[in-house]
């Protein structure tokens, strides 16, 4: 509660104050909603996400506007890619709404919920790609799902989408022959095969080399600029994130703990977030697993 | 496309072979072919005792299989077993005071109706009644039996 | 001590009560969506090739193998009784009855039952399912339906290939080896098997048998952990569980049918 660095952050949290505990699954709290076109395609106020008996997200607000790169950076395990489960439905909130669009993802039935997930793409960790088949059928599986065309124009979509990616060559590959960065592209192929609104990527970044990190950010910024997408990126990868997103949120133990531009981000001066952007081995994160003194335990006579 | 070809006529292959052996096992090792119990005429019988008969057990004549057994039901008014027994249709002359008895095949073989045809011009028909009956043999009645005599005899 | 005890035995009682609802709720989605794939015979006919041609090979050698052991031992027993010309009735009756359906039953189990557990679990850990799901495309349809009725197809045609396999090997032996008459060995088996008790009735068995294989591996791979040790312990309990619930389903599947 009182952890060193959080007093002297912004706190997002409307109330000003401490935040109220989390309680049952609250009404839509239409405070800062100003008619229907909102300027956010996704808004979450008073999030509250436990699992089992620990807190993932207290009281979390955060808004995602239209047309722009989000991001959404903390260290690892503080429920980043959690989040982008609650915002696409894949699990539940304890407290707590999530509107996409002015939809409640969160108590929409099934059939509502694939209505709108068909606007949403998302770029797995894995790439999630279906095994069994190759590169082609992979980006036409959401097409010959969901729509009727023709085989020729569903070839043509499916090498324009690959051509986006630089991966038409690759067509008649296994996923099991690509490089991670390739099948990341292919997948990102596959989330914008139907034309979606949104694109959620998670920690697009993680174990890809230089050059197929920098292509991964001149492909998400320009899909973004290019099909007027909606972005939201989670990752931990502070330079690179910082690059391309235009509204950046660091969260932590639960809590948004800054919020902002990343000029903004980057001269945060509270100890938390400098020590996130530095990446500094000690701060307000220890170093040390929580433990009891060394000594202490060196010298207890404890057979194990 | 290839591909999902090759698949296809594996699969066909497959479930072709599959009722090929369903067919095997109705046609020639289970009694579907020699069935055919809707076809031939009923006659009943009555029995003192039928043993341990039972349905779709055979009927010969002269020892050649000519029908099945195809019902055993007890009349409790006469306290007498109903035996329905199902003739083929080629078999169509049997004297009306034929013998119906029931033997066992072997000493601990399965029982079945023996029909012994009788000496009259005219034949039974559909729905008739075999009027001459011996009902089974019961091993523990003929020891019995045995016994009894051995010791009158004495 | 004792309340310890007592409370991993609740524990562990909760838990399995838990996975029985969810494998029953996966039960009724699967079913919920059997019109949709009976519609789209592609997705069936690749499922039948998964589970029905990939274990043919092992389905009819243990077949022919079975029966020639059927055939030898029951010869060896029957020549004692002069009744070596029933051989063809033990023979069939065994095979069609009872080892026919279970055998098979317990052989797909770990082929291709082992296989459809590997494979959900490695989908559900690679993230494919959640993948679909995000695609809008609900993979107990799509990805778990086909595979359990191309299961519940496969298992009494490859059991029926089994019994007829198992005959012929028993013919094999029985008349080809140990001299048995031929005309005796068919005529006394089709006197003897009966095509509603003893046939009909094995298709039943083994039809019920591929229900609770597929189910139990789908169950397994779409509940695993998603780890490599999640999976690989998902697969070696699908196969020992479905073992397990094919033997104890064929007690009762027998005492329904045969016991008056």
């Amino acid at each position: 509660m009182s952890a060193p660095g959080h007093s002297a952050t912004r706190r997002p949290t409307p109330s000003g104050g401490d935040a109220p505990s989390c309680g049952a699954p609250g009404e839509p709290t239409r405070a800062s909603d100003s008619g229907p076109p909102s300027e956010n395609l996704v808004e979450i106020r008073g999030l509250c996400f436990r699992r089992g008996r620990q807190v993932i997200f207290e009281q979390v607000d955060l808004d995602i506007r239209r047309r722009a790169i989000t991001a959404v950076m903390g260290p690892s395990g503080t429920g980043k890619t959690t989040l982008l489960k609650l915002i696409t439905g894949q699990l539940h909130p304890d407290a707590g709404t999530i509107e996409v669009d002015g939809q409640p993802v969160h108590r929409l039935g099934k059939a509502a919920l694939y209505r709108l997930r068909r606007r949403m793409g998302m770029l797995f960790q894995s790439g999630a790609l279906l095994t069994d088949l190759s590169v082609f059928d992979n980006v036409a599986y959401p097409l010959r799902e969901h729509t009727d065309l023709s085989a020729s124009m569903l070839r043509k979509l499916v090498l324009m989408k690959l051509e986006a990616v630089g991966l038409r060559g690759a067509r008649d590959l296994m996923p099991n022959a690509l490089s991670g960065g390739m099948a990341r592209r292919v997948a990102l192929a596959r989330a914008i095969a139907l034309d979606p609104d949104m694109i959620l990527y998670d920690e697009p970044f993680t174990g890809q080399d230089p050059i197929s990190k920098a292509t991964l950010v001149a492909l998400i910024r320009q899909l973004n600029d290019a099909a007027a997408l909606t972005s939201i990126l989670v990752s931990h990868d502070v330079m690179d994130t910082l690059a391309i997103a235009d509204h950046v949120y660091v969260i932590s133990h639960g809590k948004v703990i800054a919020r902002g531009t990343p000029e903004a981000i980057m001269a945060d001066r509270s100890a938390w977030v400098r020590q996130f952007i530095d990446g500094l081995p000690d701060g307000p994160v220890h170093f040390h697993y929580p433990a009891p003194e060394l000594t202490e335990d060196l010298f207890t006579r404890r057979s194990v | 496309m290839g591909r999902q070809r090759g698949t296809e006529i594996l699969v066909g292959l497959f479930m072709a072979a599959g009722f090929v052996a369903l067919f095997f096992l109705a046609m020639q090792v289970s009694n579907l072919s020699a069935g055919a119990s809707t076809e031939g005429y009923r006659l009943t019988a009555r029995f003192s005792n039928v043993g341990s008969l039972k349905v779709r057990a055979p009927v010969t004549m002269a020892g050649v299989r000519i029908g099945r057994v195809e019902s055993v039901s007890f009349d409790k008014d006469s306290y007498e077993a109903v035996v329905t027994l199902r003739i083929d249709p080629s078999v169509d002359s049997i004297p009306d005071d034929t013998f119906a008895n029931i033997f066992t095949a072997g000493l601990l073989g399965e029982q079945y109706v023996g029909l012994e045809p009788g000496g009259s011009p005219d034949h039974l028909r559909d729905g008739d009644t075999i009027a001459y009956t011996q009902a089974a043999l019961v091993l523990e009645q003929m020891i019995g039996q045995f016994l009894f005599n051995r010791a009158g005899g004495d | 001590m004792l309340l310890d005890g007592l409370a991993r035995l609740g524990r562990s009682g909760i838990g399995a009560a838990e996975r029985l609802g969810r494998a029953h709720l996966l039960l009724g989605a699967m079913l919920m969506g059997a019109g949709e794939v009976l519609r789209r015979p592609r997705l069936l006919s690749a499922q039948l090739y998964n589970i029905g041609v990939l274990s043919l090979l092992i389905i009819g050698v243990s077949g022919l193998f079975v029966g020639m052991v059927l055939g030898l031992q029951g010869y060896i027993t029957l020549v004692q009784f002069g009744a070596a010309e029933s051989l063809g009735v033990v023979v069939a009756a065994a095979l069609v009855r009872e080892l026919g359906p279970v055998v098979t039953a317990l052989l797909v189990a770990g082929r291709a039952g082992s296989a459809l557990t590997a494979e959900i679990g490695l989908m559900k850990a690679t993230e494919q399912l959640s993948g679909l799901e995000m695609m809008a495309v609900d993979p107990v349809r799509r990805i778990l339906t086909p595979r359990f009725l191309g299961g519940i197809i496969a298992m009494p045609l490859l059991a029926a290939i089994f019994s007829a396999v198992g005959v012929l090997g028993g013919y094999f032996v029985g008349v080809g080896l140990l001299g048995v008459d031929a005309g005796a060995f068919w005529s006394q088996m089709q006197a003897k098997v009966d095509f509603q008790d003893d046939i009909l009735n094995g298709v039943i068995k083994s039809v019920a048998f591929g229900v609770v294989v597929t189910w139990i591996a789908l169950f397994q791979g779409y509940d695993t952990v998603p780890t490599s040790e999640g999976v690989s312990r998902s697969t070696t309990r699908s196969v020992v569980h479905a073992a397990l619930a094919v033997l104890g389903l064929d007690f009762v599947l027998t005492a329904l049918m045969y016991g008056d």
